[in-house]
């Protein structure tokens, strides 16, 4: 359980700050628009897509309620294939376990593949304080670690940039020469990651799938940089989450199907690897030590909690792509690793919901993350359990648990709804304007909310039931 | 979904009608033209009495109790009467159809009851679809007079909620005096979703720009929908912004 850190703003700040912003909305919407239209052509060309998203889910599901034994199984098939597995409880043993790792095997410069899970557990600091270098080698996290930023999106971790920003950071960072052509941007990287790659011995990976049939860590890419991770350097550690498992490799293969079509709108990544250990002989190519690192950190807890559907995500993050409340604030006003819907419901069960109990409500509820989700996750659902939690366990404003109390207490009382509604219209004709209140400060709370971004109408002088029963004594 | 109409050859032409909350005194117009609408069908329209809300707004902002309080007596008024329950409000009506038996999960008992009165709502748009079948198309002569631009707001309950996309737009395209315009992101949320409105009004504010923006683009002369909540957002928001789109229920449109 951990509350944010101190240094971060109040959410209210945070998406003040990101509603304001034109240049974060110009970029957002230039990449998302094009990743929906991009996923919805990759489904259509998916045969029988909702079976294979079906089936996707019950493999998730499969694992969620099976956990305690499919990990035993992955760890022996793991161990079999000459993996060495390691267990971490949270974020500290996990840094301890890559530096105990890289000590041992006299490692000192690190290339790491994109991994939501490294950012979790605040991986980097922790490696360089113990002195090794490290280098992030997906292009978005490359231009983020260039400017000190932080991911904001779990697929496309500079979605917050345009292009034009990707140049005048390179060349401020690697003194070249400005340009915003994304080829030439992309040689730029691909320059200094090359010798990066060559004289790395340390690959750091996540892993999008830790298969339990055969024991083997399952990654997508589309740079080639996690091939180059998991191959080139002598030692790949590769961090994952419990949740991670899928039982076989015909599930994996499902699974990786709608992974790319959700998120890329991609049929399949570039590069789809699967890593079955270290090199055999010397003669092999490929690291001489594999290690595997499964991570709980608020996994187990989250797993016997009510939200431990979000545990079958697959991280494609689609959901955070149709999001209008995403597409608003950015994936920074989150203020954590995980942003968007999934991030919403993540969040508060990994980190606990104290400081964290305004992320599910960021949310108008309207479903689009549960029909984009490729394993068919009820955000909606989550995220109301979330708020349901908040009310039940922490302190919530007196202002709006009396509202609350009023508002039960009247609507389970119709004929003094009906005059509480009266005096309300009496109220509101004192500050109105042709049947309207426009803003004013000295509303109480909920007509200040309301007011604040829109007109407020006047309750009618005859209600529905005045009419009906006009008309019924009429008659 | 259970069917609760009887046989089409013996339907009932007895309906209750739950206006809800918002319909009753902020939209009592749209309660209007719906009962008149039904009437005009030939259905017989009874409006249970004493009824309020379904629940929603304490059940989103996650007071559970308070939620359950007011959708408990709901429920076992709507269960006293008989036949479908139509509601001229998507929201309210997935929330008697979807929400109740997430909010009564711990009560079995109850569940039943819940199920029963879930089983014979119907929005009112998709009821009239379903008991009077999807509407002729629109005689091919050319109207003399213009037509009213008319943009079409799915709210997010309704299509996605309850899956009804298509009822509420082929009732209005029947119609010769209505020209049916797109919009822009048309099933992107208009930023409503109940407390989160007054709660997380610099999101919803940001949502509700969009959704202004795309309506005016759209060259509507009138925004259509049938849900409470939206209309009284898209109306308050266009109001503010200065813009002359007239919100209207659908069966206003339709009376």
């Amino acid at each position: 359980m951990s509350a944010p850190e101190a240094a971060l703003p109040p959410f209210a700040e945070r998406v003040r700050a990101a509603v304001g912003d034109a240049h974060l909305h110009e970029a957002i919407d230039r990449a998302t628009g094009q990743l929906q239209a991009r996923r919805a052509a990759a489904f259509a060309s998916l045969e029988a897509a909702d079976l294979v998203r079906d089936h996707a889910r019950a493999a998730k599901l499969e694992v969620l309620a099976n956990l305690d034994t499919l990990l035993e199984q992955f760890e022996a098939n793991a161990r079999a294939n000459g993996i060495a597995v390691h267990w971490a409880r949270d974020a500290a043993e996990a840094q301890q376990l890559v530096v105990e790792i890289a000590r041992a095997a006299g490692c000192r410069r690190a290339v790491k593949a994109k991994s939501m899970v490294t950012e979790e557990i605040h991986l980097n600091p922790a490696l360089e304080a113990a002195g090794l270098r490290v280098v992030e080698t997906d292009l978005g996290e490359y231009v983020v670690q260039l400017r000190a930023d932080r991911p904001s999106h779990i697929i496309l971790p500079i979605i917050h940039l345009t292009k034009e920003d990707v140049g005048r950071t390179m060349e401020e960072r690697l003194a070249v020469p400005y340009t915003s052509v994304p080829q030439e941007l992309c040689a730029l990287a691909r320059a200094r990651l090359r010798a990066e790659f060559l004289e790395a011995d340390l690959g750091i990976s996540g892993g999008n799938f830790a298969i339990v049939e055969s024991g083997s860590i399952g990654l997508v890419s589309n740079e080639g940089n996690i091939r180059m991770v998991t191959t080139l350097p002598r030692v790949h550690v590769a961090l994952v989450g419990i949740e991670k498992l899928v039982p076989t490799l015909a599930d994996w293969e499902r699974t990786v199907q709608v992974l790319a079509r959700s998120a890329t709108g991609q049929k399949i990544t570039v590069y789809t690897t699967l890593v079955n250990g270290p090199r055999r002989s010397p003669s092999d190519e490929g690291p001489e030590q594999v290690h595997v690192i499964l991570l709980d950190h608020g996994r187990s807890a989250t797993l016997a909690g009510d939200e431990a559907e979000i545990l079958a995500c697959i991280r494609c993050g689609a959901c955070l792509n149709v999001c209008p409340v995403f597409r608003n604030i950015g994936g920074h006003a989150y203020g954590d690793t995980y942003p968007g819907p999934m991030g919403a419901v993540l969040t508060p069960s990994l980190r606990g919901l104290p400081g964290w109990e305004e992320l599910p409500q960021a949310s108008s509820l309207c479903g689009a993350c549960r029909d984009v989700c490729p394993v068919r996750i009820d955000l909606p659902r989550l995220l109301l359990s979330l708020r349901a939690k908040a009310v039940e366990r922490e302190p919530v404003a007196l202002a709006q648990r009396l509202l609350m109390k009023a508002y039960a207490f009247l609507a389970t009382r119709p004929r003094l709804l009906r005059l509480a509604m009266k005096c309300a219209r009496a109220f509101a004709l004192r500050r109105a304007r042709d049947g309207w209140v426009a803003r004013s400060p000295g509303l109480p709370g909920l007509l200040r909310g309301w007011t604040e971004q829109r007109d407020w109408k006047v309750p009618a002088a005859r209600t529905f039931d005045d009419w009906w029963e006009q008309r019924r004594g009429s008659a | 979904m259970a069917d609760a109409t009887p046989h089409p050859s013996n339907p009932s032409r007895r309906v209750q009608f739950f206006a809800t909350c918002l319909v009753n005194d902020f939209l009592p117009e749209a309660g209007i033209a719906s009962v008149e609408l039904l009437e005009s069908a030939g259905i017989v329209v009874e409006r249970p009495r004493g009824l309020t809300c379904c629940g929603q707004p304490a059940y989103n902002a996650g007071f559970r109790a308070e939620a359950k309080r007011v959708a408990r007596r709901t429920f076992e008024l709507l269960a006293r009467t008989e036949g479908p329950i139509v509601v001229p409000s998507g929201s309210c009506a997935d929330m008697l159809v979807h929400q109740g038996e997430e909010l009564f999960r711990d009560e079995p008992d109850f569940l039943a009851t819940v199920r029963a009165v879930a089983a014979r709502v119907r929005e009112l748009t998709q009821f009239l679809v379903e008991r009077l079948g999807a509407p002729a198309p629109r005689a091919a002569a050319a109207p003399e007079r213009p037509r009213t631009k008319v943009a079409y707001h799915p709210s997010c309950h309704l299509a996605r909620g309850l899956g009804v996309t298509k009822a509420p737009v082929d009732l209005l395209a029947a119609r010769a005096d209505f020209e049916l315009v797109p919009v822009a992101d048309a099933d992107e949320c208009c930023g409503f979703g109940g407390l989160f409105s007054v709660k997380q009004p610099a999101i919803s504010g940001a949502m509700l720009d969009r959704k202004c923006r795309a309506l005016e683009a759209s060259g509507a002369d009138v925004v259509a929908s049938c849900d409470a909540g939206c209309l009284l957002q898209l109306a308050g928001g266009m109001r503010r912004r200065g813009l002359s789109l007239r919100a209207c229920h659908v069966a206003e449109l339709l009376e």
